[in-house]
């Protein structure tokens, strides 16, 4: 576990042991066959065999393309799913086979933050009752008390504590997606899971949740897990990132590291494929497009699973898979034989108004 | 200088609803000539798609009120009949949208579909338009295109599912195409691939693409000429570098300071605050007035011009050039 320890990222001193650590995670989901008599034929290796930790009080980007396996990975972290094989500890308990009322008191530990604010919230309940329903299922506070401690959330995350019995279609995206957090803060959570928090709101709307999110941190000293495939807001929330391929982590390290000097292709190739807000910027980049699409989780290549796309890939890459080992800084580690050495996106021009005709 | 491809004068469509009047868009003009590639940036509710559906006559009329011109290589598409309109549609503009498995037909084979395209519009075997479906995918780069013509869209994954619908749409070499948020639902790896392929084609073609797209990146990296639409009308538009080093409307402004960029890295982003307007009971005056922290009396009165600021950079706002300047000078470029 040495190779993930890293210097602490400015402001967020990563303190002893993780919050929640990964080890040799691996989740497959099985293919059977047959009506009756179900027998297994495959597997979908979703998360085939991950090592992670998050420290207190950081926030951990992952991402990758769609059917990496990221979000399989927050859910077997939140004991969602049961895991295949491997550990999961959180605040350095084994927590992989808790059960019943242990499990229940895990969860006030944890909670999770969803993609879709239409889709995660109940329209047929009112808003008073969607925050409050952890704060009853859970007992934390007397029935009179829910009320005021669920206005409280509310006024917490920026929502009108007076619309309390107001339902979710009364909402805006962004409200709604406000109203998902103060849900997840009820239990007064360690560790927040943010399955694409922002990825289906508008632009002028993203910034108010990114930035919420960022307040409540400092505020609550939260630890975040994050979870999206927009590099751009990755790199602002994250104090580390990982990156996923076909379930398994290619590479990891301090985001100014992992996006300055990105040692795996892939990351290289992600990047570059990252289009940039700027005309000048975007037109100096090195553009590495890769072909086809990410292979099936069923049967994923052999060696090295990124090896079919990789423009640098070798004979070596097909047969060998390579380990996570540590390239560059402190506490950036890869998986490829061949890592890079080239920047792909350079530092901003200096651009000065006034030249521009 | 030839007459331009699109020419859209005053367009407003509005759609009467039980609650209201809906005024998606409202005083659209713009032109697009030949070649050319024309982004939309916009948020949803801003009118970028309703203006392109109705450029495509998609809009039916029983259910909106539509106004103004649209003038395709001087036809006025808003006055044509249906039977014209198809005659137009899909030969001349041709359009791919968002979600490539809902656009798809799921019962029959892709490259079905393809040629189906075709035999609407030409008097030609069927067995001729088979290959030229098949041709079509090669240009996509679908690899074994003529094994994959014989597949069902679900056989595809999204990237190759939103080629063969670039393939469907430029399968009968049109002058225009209208890509409705072509990558919004694809990874960033594919949406690279199709909007180089896009690039790769226009070139190719020839074809004048307008982009509609609310990602200011995609954006950036594409697009000659840019427009910004907010409440149903452009609130700026210049080139890309005109609105990325030189904007000149406090809402592409709060577009900018509200994303996280690669390369301008931020402490903090500055939200727009507030959410956009209800386009039943537009805000009087400018209609960004009430998210504006610009805002001065005058704004809240009199809906400001599209004006020119120096060639095609217009933008609408009641600040003085030289205040507007200076804002950007000082606040918006230093913190972006």
């Amino acid at each position: 576990m040495s190779a993930v320890e890293t210097t602490p990222a400015a402001g967020m001193p990563r303190t002893g042991q993780p919050l929640l650590r990964l080890e040799n995670v691996v989740k497959h989901f099985p293919i059977t066959s047959g009506i009756v008599f179900q027998k297994k034929v495959g597997a979908v290796r979703a998360v085939d065999g991950v090592d992670l930790e998050v420290y207190p009080g950081e926030t951990l980007g992952l991402v990758g393309e769609t059917g990496c396996g990221k979000s399989t990975l927050a859910r077997v972290a939140m004991r969602l799913f049961d895991v295949t094989d491997g550990k999961v500890w959180f605040d350095g308990k084994d927590i992989t086979h808790v059960k019943g009322d242990e499990l229940q008191a895990l969860r006030r530990d944890m909670q999770m933050v969803f993609q879709d604010p239409y889709a995660s919230l109940n329209p047929r309940k009112t808003i008073g009752t969607i925050i409050g329903a952890p704060l009853r299922l859970h007992r934390t506070v007397s029935k009179q008390k829910v009320k005021p401690e669920v206005q409280e959330l509310m006024r917490l995350v920026g929502l009108n504590p007076e619309h309390y019995n107001r339902y979710p279609h009364e909402f805006s995206g962004g409200q709604r997606q406000r109203i998902g957090v103060a849900r997840a803060l009820a239990l007064k959570p360690r560790l927040i899971v943010c399955d694409e928090p922002v990825s289906a709101l508008d632009v002028s709307i993203q910034a108010q949740i990114l930035n919420l999110l960022a307040d409540l941190q400092s505020e609550l000293k939260l630890t975040y897990l994050f979870i999206a495939h927009d590099l751009s807001v990755v790199k602002h929330v994250s104090t580390r990132v990982s990156v996923m391929y076909l379930g398994k982590i290619v590479e990891l390290g301090d985001k100014e590291a992992l996006y300055d000097e990105p040692k795996h292709p892939y990351t290289g190739a992600l990047l570059s494929a990252v289009p940039i807000a700027d005309p000048h910027l975007a037109k100096q980049k090195n553009r590495i497009i890769l072909e086809g699409d990410v292979p099936s989780p069923i049967n994923p290549p052999s060696g090295c699973r990124f090896h079919p796309r990789c423009y640098k890939a070798q004979e070596r890459c097909s047969v060998e898979e390579p380990l996570l080992r540590p390239l560059g800084k402190p506490g950036h580690i890869a998986a490829c034989h061949f890592p890079l050495e080239a920047r792909i996106i350079e530092g901003v021009p200096e651009i000065e108004p006034e030249s521009t005709p | 200088m030839p007459d331009p491809l699109l020419e859209v004068k005053d367009l407003k469509v509005h759609f009467p609803t039980e609650d209201g009047l809906v005024k998606a868009v409202d005083g659209l003009s713009f032109t697009l000539k030949a070649g050319e590639t024309l982004g939309v940036v916009g948020e949803s509710g801003s009118g970028k798609s309703v203006s392109f559906l109705t450029v495509m006559g998609l809009i039916g009329r029983k259910s909106a009120i539509i106004e103004g011109e649209v003038l395709f290589q001087g036809q006025d598409l808003v006055q044509m009949t249906n039977e014209e309109l198809r005659e137009i549609r899909g030969a001349k503009i041709a359009m791919i949208f968002q979600d490539p498995m809902t656009s798809l037909h799921p019962f029959y084979k892709v490259g079905d579909q393809i040629a189906e395209m075709i035999l609407a519009h030409e008097d030609i075997p069927k067995k001729e338009a088979g290959q030229r479906a098949v041709e079509m995918l090669r240009r996509v780069n679908i690899p074994q295109p003529d094994e994959r013509a014989e597949q069902y869209p679900h056989e595809f994954s999204g990237g190759m599912r939103q080629r063969a619908m670039i393939a469907m749409a430029l399968s009968l070499n049109p002058d225009l195409l209208i890509a409705d948020e072509p990558t919004t639902a694809l990874d960033v790896t594919v949406q690279a691939q199709i909007l180089g392929l896009i690039d790769r084609l226009q070139s190719e073609f020839n074809t004048a693409v307008a982009l509609i797209t609310h990602d200011l990146g995609v954006v950036a990296e594409y697009c000659d000429q840019i427009q910004v639409m907010y409440a149903g009308r452009i609130v700026e538009e210049g080139t890309a570098d005109d609105i990325y080093y030189r904007p000149m409307m406090p809402y592409t402004w709060g577009l900018l300071r509200s994303i996280p960029r690669l390369g301008h890295e931020l402490d903090r982003l500055t939200p727009i605050s507030g959410s956009p307007p209800s386009l039943i009971f537009l805000p009087d005056g400018c209609t960004f007035s009430p998210r504006c922290p610009y805002v001065f009396d005058e704004c809240h009165v009199v809906e400001p011009d599209l004006l020119p600021v120096d060639g095609h950079h217009a933008a609408r706002c009641h600040l003085s050039l030289e205040d507007r300047e200076r804002i950007v000078r000082d606040e918006v470029l230093a913190t972006t």
